[in-house]
């Protein structure tokens, strides 16, 4: 502390110096803003009339619960294993029918895109869920920087390959890199977002570090991770899953208690973190979502678009 | 076929196995129970127990259902292990039973409009059920005087039904799997080779005598 000169006279900074009490505010300011995380906030991000007010899972239960198939098929593997991901630098192809193609640098991804933390909830086809607290920012502001031309119909969406770093790549059982796809309607819907991040801290590896889509309506396997490029598109672009096992896994994959997977019933679902007396509570139609998003499948059997 | 040296070392192997008393391979054979109920009071088994618990029942009931089966064609090498075989046989029943009481009561929270519905129309919760009700009368008759009453040749018709246990548990984990795994492959080439080696022709009294 430095000392005081003789001939002024005290004032209250003398009390507690400027660079306490400005440190104390930043630690109030985050501890008001993120009060339910469990580290300080190094990302702002505000908050959204789209988030559901549901108890989120834990930060821990979300990055120790993990399909991040490039890592592994277990879900404790992305944990173990995606330690060792390069994500800076990073770049994402913006290629097809846009206006502004290119490579664009994760930074320029983000600039001037909005960042909000959206609580959404999560629904695995495996017929289980969570609550996580994303940030991230609308892919429609994205897709309307670049333009998107009139003859997109499709936006489809490629995963990192890099096998060095992804140990789950070296099995043949998919044919790398995943592929995601959505609607243009469905990707410019202000429910679709990119996240890059999670609980105020940047994306974990083993959730999709460090860019992924969410679309909280749909099966989680459509909301790809670790996105390296978007490609808009005049035609349904092919998907993972649905090149794996067409009958099971469709192109729209929305949640749907309604209709089931071939192989097991999607009408309830557990509630991971719930504890082993938790139970199941019943699957909602599109994931709770159906006020917002039921409109884009008006006059569509979706029992024959799952 | 057996080497030289072979029979000194199955000889030494059949009379280790004869001072090992029928109820250490019971207490063995517990131990995972008792880890995963210790891990479930102590809050140990990760983000989502009850799948872990529900896993590792049935994973261990089909490695103790293929253990029981290794029993016979270990014999025709000469590594004589019959004694342990309803331990291994009563271990793999009861890991089935504790798995199908996980999915009633941590998996499927008594749903039970919903667990008939399963039981009617998703071909791997038939064939768990076919698995357990096939050793259903297998454990019900497992005693001495079971054997007795019946007689050796009835007893052994009813027990080939471990193999239709087999073949539904082995069906009933490669369904529920999302892709091929290691895992899966593995328990189903151990479990088809299981059953190939019962469609080999029995050793003959007359090749005993002549070894």
């Amino acid at each position: 502390m430095p000392r005081l000169e003789q001939n002024r006279p005290l004032a209250w900074s003398d009390v507690t110096p400027k660079a306490l009490w400005l440190t104390r505010r930043q630690w109030i300011t985050g501890a008001a803003a993120l009060a339910a995380t469990p580290a300080l906030s190094q990302i702002q991000a505000a908050p959204s009339r789209f988030s559901t007010d549901a108890e989120p899972n834990s930060f821990e239960d979300i990055t120790g619960y993990n399909n991040f198939y490039e890592f592994g098929t277990g879900k404790e593997d992305p944990a173990a294993y995606a330690g060792g991901l390069t994500t800076d630098p990073w770049s994402i192809v913006i290629d097809g029918l846009v206006d502004k193609p290119g490579t664009y640098d994760l930074a320029d991804v983000m600039k001037d895109q909005p960042l909000e933390e959206r609580i959404y909830r999560l629904r695995c086809v495996e017929a289980w869920s969570m609550v996580v607290p994303w940030i991230g920012f609308e892919l429609a502001g994205l897709l309307n920087r670049v333009g998107v031309q009139s003859g997109a119909k499709f936006v489809a969406f490629e995963t990192l390959v890099r096998p060095e770093e992804m140990p789950g790549q070296s099995s043949p059982f998919i044919e790398w890199p995943y592929r995601e796809g959505l609607r243009l309607d469905e990707a410019m819907h202000p429910l679709t977002i990119l996240a890059t991040g999670l609980y105020g801290e940047p994306m974990p590896n083993q959730n999709g570090a460090p860019i992924r889509l969410v679309v909280p309506w749909k099966y989680g396997f459509k909301s790809i991770k670790s996105i390296v490029r978007i490609s808009l598109v005049a035609e349904m672009p092919p998907t993972t899953w649905n090149m794996l096992q067409p009958s099971e896994y469709g192109f729209y994959a929305n949640v749907n208690p309604t209709v089931d997977h071939p192989r097991w019933s999607q009408a309830s679902e557990r509630v991971v973190g719930s504890g082993l007396f938790g139970g199941r509570q019943d699957t909602l139609m599109f994931n709770g979502y159906e006020a917002e998003v039921a409109s884009l499948y008006a006059g569509q059997d979706l029992t024959v678009d799952y | 076929m057996v080497s030289a040296g072979a029979p000194g070392l199955i000889d030494r192997l059949n009379g280790g196995a004869r001072r090992v008393p029928t109820w250490a391979v019971y207490g063995l054979g517990i131990v995972p129970f008792v880890f995963l109920v210790w891990g479930a009071v102590t809050d140990n088994l990760g983000v989502d127990p009850v799948k872990v618990i529900e896993h590792r029942l049935g994973e261990l009931g089909l490695q103790f259902l293929i253990a029981s089966l290794t029993i016979t064609p270990l014999r025709r090498l000469g590594l004589n292990l019959i004694r342990f075989r309803r331990a291994l046989g009563l271990l793999a029943f009861g890991y089935v039973a504790f798995h199908l009481a996980a999915w009633v009561t941590l998996d499927m929270g008594l749903r039970w409009s919903e667990m008939a519905a399963d039981l009617w129309k998703r071909p791997y919760v038939i064939l768990g059920m076919v698995g357990f009700l096939a050793l259903l009368p297998l454990a019900a008759t497992s005693s001495n005087a079971a054997i007795r009453r019946m007689g050796p040749v009835a007893w052994g018709r009813l027990h080939r039904l471990a193999y239709a246990a087999l073949v539904a548990g082995l069906l009933h984990l490669a369904l529920l799997s999302k892709v091929w795994s290691t895992e899966v492959l593995v328990y189903c080439g151990l479990g088809l080779l299981l059953l190939g080696l019962r469609l080999l022709p029995k050793p003959t009294v007359r090749k005993r005598a002549a070894a």
